[in-house]
């Protein structure tokens, strides 16, 4: 980028010292800096520092801009999965990414017809778009950025490969296909966008996968104790997937599947500003497709829904004939995505039918799984198909390991949506992390004092989960004489839900024993499960908790008075 | 390097080539059948039956001075004068912490309670006891449990972390690599994870308990918080609980131990819940005999008959302490 323009803060560094024959300001700056740094000695600071100065800002292309962009926004994206941690977790917004995301808000104001909190701030991406065409994708989006650097780490082989695996490819077309196909589909209340959306897709992977391996192989960098997470290979192999497959068509994920660049292609047809040829100075040497980023032809009619604006075709230019130009020629570009009407009625009944075929199971209603225990401050299940967008970002925070992608608990239309699982993990009574993190609403942001019934919400009782159940052929004081009570002494409400009786019996051998055997209150159950996690009949607990009894849905209740306070606060009475 | 251009030899390979090739052929095979004959496991075993080992604990007791009582009883509602009366009453932490020590303290942190609730070791009966042995010239402290709730969440909420960041003691998470495989000669209690990396570097062993209600063992106090320096599959102990805790008084000998009951639980034990499980009560107990402070605490800050606590007579009867603290001498102090 040129540094010539006058409210340049370089030029005053020009007419204070600068010298008659400097080509430009910031050469010259840069001559007098070096000029002013020989005599000293350098350490290693200065080291660096005067190697970043002389090839870094000397030749500051704007490649090189872009290269800092994408490592700034990948390595904050970075941090932002690692302090997604109770332990480092201090107000920041670790859902950004997610927020900034246009796809998860225009989809989910489709499903909702609303746009939830925080979302409202992914207006910043889409205006921009609207103006400059995709730069997300080569500028921001940390995806985009693994996929760049792994081609630019194994990808690399002859000039001509590299620039016949850079021309537009009819597979291109897919994406579009995808997301016309997620959008009809969220249309119906199914939001599936975030099964290939990339800020979704590598935050599950991220959170599910990559961390927890990790971790497996250096013990204690990410957590105190070991996650797991249920179908973690699976996420991880698509991960793999995508990224290797780098090397055969670069940057395969972003050209051929991702529908979030598909819908900021789509925005781009409005882009006022883009790249152009000039057809009079092109010599037709196609060098330009050497590093194109999105196979959008600059060497033709640039394909405006293609191109990631990453700025490679200018720099690449023998003859500078390419250019970054304000409405140009009409002629000179496609306008539109390479996606036929025809097709975009096929895709459009993917949709629909996906939808209605999935749906048709019945898992979201009567024929719904007793496994499915959403996290506290979930929406009722219809809803929370029309908010979840799987990025997993609650499993990710969860302290205590208890959520878990489901593979098919939830339908497939819950595909990797959160679900407890007690053999993991158990519902921490004093945290609603989960919720806070949630960027649409699907678990709501809920206080402790709201999910608790405390305080002001005392009235209105605690959020319940499920309602543990007891199986007596499995527990030890009931079934085998053997004394136990785990499950009262982890019981976190007060009164507990869980109590027990005092019985002394005859013992096989004809020895009398003394136990306490366990029974659950449900009126005070809130189905957190620590019960069933610290139960020591660990392979199949002697109590568990199931779905029924959850305040979300009407539907699910258990007890008629359950939602009764003065029943409640009867019973908080006797106990006193 | 230079490509050589490949010239056809009708003899094949040459001498050099040969020899190296079976240098090579040699060298692979050999290495092969040193590692298989070094790796070669000739006996079968029994799964889970395998002969086990492990470390056991040193005594941390201190023969620096003899305390001036068993038992220093403070009464107060400021628990940081308390803590530090009770332990005065015992003749100071000089006669327990030397100049330099590396000193452990270990609360009960096993619950992600607020400390209100009194589930948990209250952080004003840390930072009193903090201060206490950093006056007395501790090179370092080490604060370390091993919660039931997840770790981060009970030290962050119970307050624990913030008294530690504030006097700059080292918190200890249970992480992973932090556990090794404790060996005793318990009544129940053998062969069990332990919680071993604050051991490591430690000279002193300070216990920090609150006096709480216990849903199956009646009360938790001095004893029962050793449970937190244990791992693995901890929700069997409750099968055997009297036995186990028991047994906590031959696994360690601390240096001193602190039992707060400035709060008392008195219901819905260990986890309470609400400031209506909670009793003022305003006594610190400070000694070295956990048995005589559990049996103090279960007496007087519970309120309840002793002869109820059966793991009290246990440790009694196995000679790990004397539960007949009013036979001792209990010196009293009201701040």
């Amino acid at each position: 980028m040129s540094c010539g323009s006058d409210s340049c803060g370089c030029r005053s560094a020009n007419e204070n010292g600068g010298g008659p024959e400097s080509a430009s300001p910031v050469t010259d700056y840069i001559a007098k800096a070096n000029k002013q740094e020989q005599p000293e000695k350098k350490g290693p600071v200065g080291r660096v520092v005067s190697w970043f100065v002389n090839t870094v800002v000397a030749d500051m292309r704007i490649t090189r801009v872009r290269v800092l962009s994408q490592t700034f926004f990948f390595l904050l994206f970075l941090f932002f999965v690692i302090i997604t941690d109770l332990r480092y977790l201090k107000g920041y917004p670790v859902s950004l990414f997610l927020e900034l995301d246009p796809l998860v808000a225009v989809a989910t104001a489709m499903t909702t017809g609303t746009v939830y909190k925080t979302l409202i701030i992914s207006l910043v991406l889409l205006l921009p778009t609207l103006l400059l065409g995709r730069f997300f994708c080569n500028w921001i989006c940390p995806y985009g950025t693994l996929h760049q650097f792994t081609r630019f780490l194994f990808g690399k082989r002859d000039e001509q490969w590299q620039i016949d695996s850079n021309r537009f490819r009819s597979l291109q077309q897919l994406k579009y296909i995808i997301l016309v196909a997620m959008l009809v589909a969220a249309a119906f209340g199914s939001l599936q966008i975030g099964l290939l959306d990339p800020i979704c897709l590598f935050h599950r992977s991220m959170s599910t996968a990559i961390l927890p391996g990790i971790n497996l192989v250096l013990p204690d960098t990410f957590y105190v104790k070991q996650f797991f997470h249920v179908g973690a290979w699976l996420i991880g192999a698509i991960l793999f997937f995508f990224v290797g497959m780098n090397v055969v068509i670069p940057r395969f994920f972003c050209r051929a599947v991702c529908p979030l660049g598909a819908f900021l292609g789509v925005l781009s047809k409005f882009s006022v500003i883009r790249i152009e040829r000039d057809p009079n100075k092109c010599i037709d040497c196609d060098a330009c497709l050497k590093n194109c980023q999105g196979a959008s032809d600059p060497h033709t009619q640039l394909r405006k829904s293609e191109c990631f604006v990453c700025f490679e075709c200018i720099e690449d230019c023998p003859v500078d004939a390419i250019s970054f130009s304000f409405m140009p020629n009409k002629d000179h570009e496609v306008s539109n995505p390479p996606m036929p009407g025809r097709r975009t009625a096929m895709a459009s009944l993917f949709g629909i039918a996906g939808y209605a075929v999935a749906r048709a199971s019945g898992a979201s209603d009567s024929n719904f799984k007793k496994e499915v225990i959403r996290p506290p401050g979930s929406v009722k299940e219809d809803g929370f198909l029309e908010r979840c967008i799987k990025c997993d970002q609650c499993i990710r925070v969860c302290p205590t390991n208890v959520l878990q992608p489901t593979i098919m608990e939830a339908g497939l239309e819950g595909f990797w949506t959160p679900i407890l699982n007690m053999k993991t993990g158990y519902c921490e009574l004093n945290c609603t992390l989960c919720g806070q993190v949630c960027p649409t609403g699907a678990i709501q942001r809920v206080t402790i004092e709201e999910k608790n019934g405390r305080g002001d919400f005392a009235e209105q009782g605690p959020i319940k989960l499920g309602t543990a159940f007891y199986d007596r052929g499995r527990c030890l004081p009931w079934a085998m004489e053997t004394p136990c009570v785990v499950c009262e002494e982890v019981c976190p409400t007060s009164p507990k839900a869980i109590y027990s009786r005092e019985v002394t019996i005859r013992k096989r051998d004809g020895n009398k024993i003394t136990l306490r055997r366990p029974y659950v209150d449900p009126s005070l159950c809130i189905g957190c499960g620590i019960c069933e996690h610290e139960c020591p009949v660990k392979d199949h607990a002697a109590i568990r908790v199931t779905a029924i009894g959850e305040t979300r849905s009407q539907e699910r209740r258990l007890l008629m008075d359950g939602g009764d306070p003065s029943n409640l606060l009867d019973l908080v009475k006797r106990n006193r | 390097m230079e490509k050589q251009p490949v010239t056809p030899d009708p003899k094949g390979m040459d001498r050099r080539q040969f020899i190296r090739h079976m240098a090579l052929t040699g060298a692979t095979s050999g290495g092969a059948i040193l590692a298989g004959l070094y790796m070669w496991q000739r006996q079968h075993f029994v799964p889970g039956f395998q002969e086990q080992s492990g470390i056991s604990l040193p005594s941390f007791i201190t023969d620096k001075m003899k305390p001036q009582a068993d038992l220093g009883v403070a009464h107060g509602y400021d628990r940081i004068q308390t803590t530090r009366a009770a332990i005065d009453a015992l003749g100071g932490i000089s006669r327990f912490v030397s100049k330099g020590d590396v000193v452990m303290l270990k609360p009960n942190v096993a619950f992600d309670r607020p400390p209100a609730l009194a589930a948990t070791t209250h952080p004003e009966s840390l930072r009193a006891v903090a201060q206490l042995v950093l006056e007395a010239g501790a090179k370092k402290v080490i604060v370390a449990d091993n919660p039931i709730n997840s770790p981060a969440g009970c030290f962050l909420k119970s307050g624990i972390s913030a008294v530690a960041d504030d006097l700059g003691l080292e918190l200890m998470y249970p992480e992973q690599s932090a556990f090794t495989q404790l060996q005793m000669e318990g009544e129940i209690l053998r062969h069990w994870p332990l919680f071993y990396r604050p051991f490591e570097k430690a000279d002193k062993v300070i216990g920090l308990a609150p006096c709480k209600d216990h849903n199956l063992c009646s009360a938790s106090m001095s004893m029962k918080n050793w449970y937190g320096l244990l791992g693995g599959r901890r929700n069997q102990f409750h099968q055997h609980i009297h036995s186990i805790i028991s047994d906590f008084a031959l696994m360690l000998q601390p240096t001193l131990i602190v039992l707060d009951g400035v709060h008392v639980l008195q219901s819905n034990g260990p986890t309470g819940g609400r400031l209506s499980d909670v009793k003022e009560v305003g006594t610190v107990v400070a000694g070295t005999d956990m048995v005589a402070i559990d049996s103090y605490g279960y007496t007087n800050m519970l309120g309840r008959d002793i002869a109820n606590l059966e793991y009290i007579h246990k440790a009694h009867e196995r000679g790990l302490g004397n539960m007949h603290w009013q036979d001792m001498i209990v010196k009293e102090v009201r701040i």
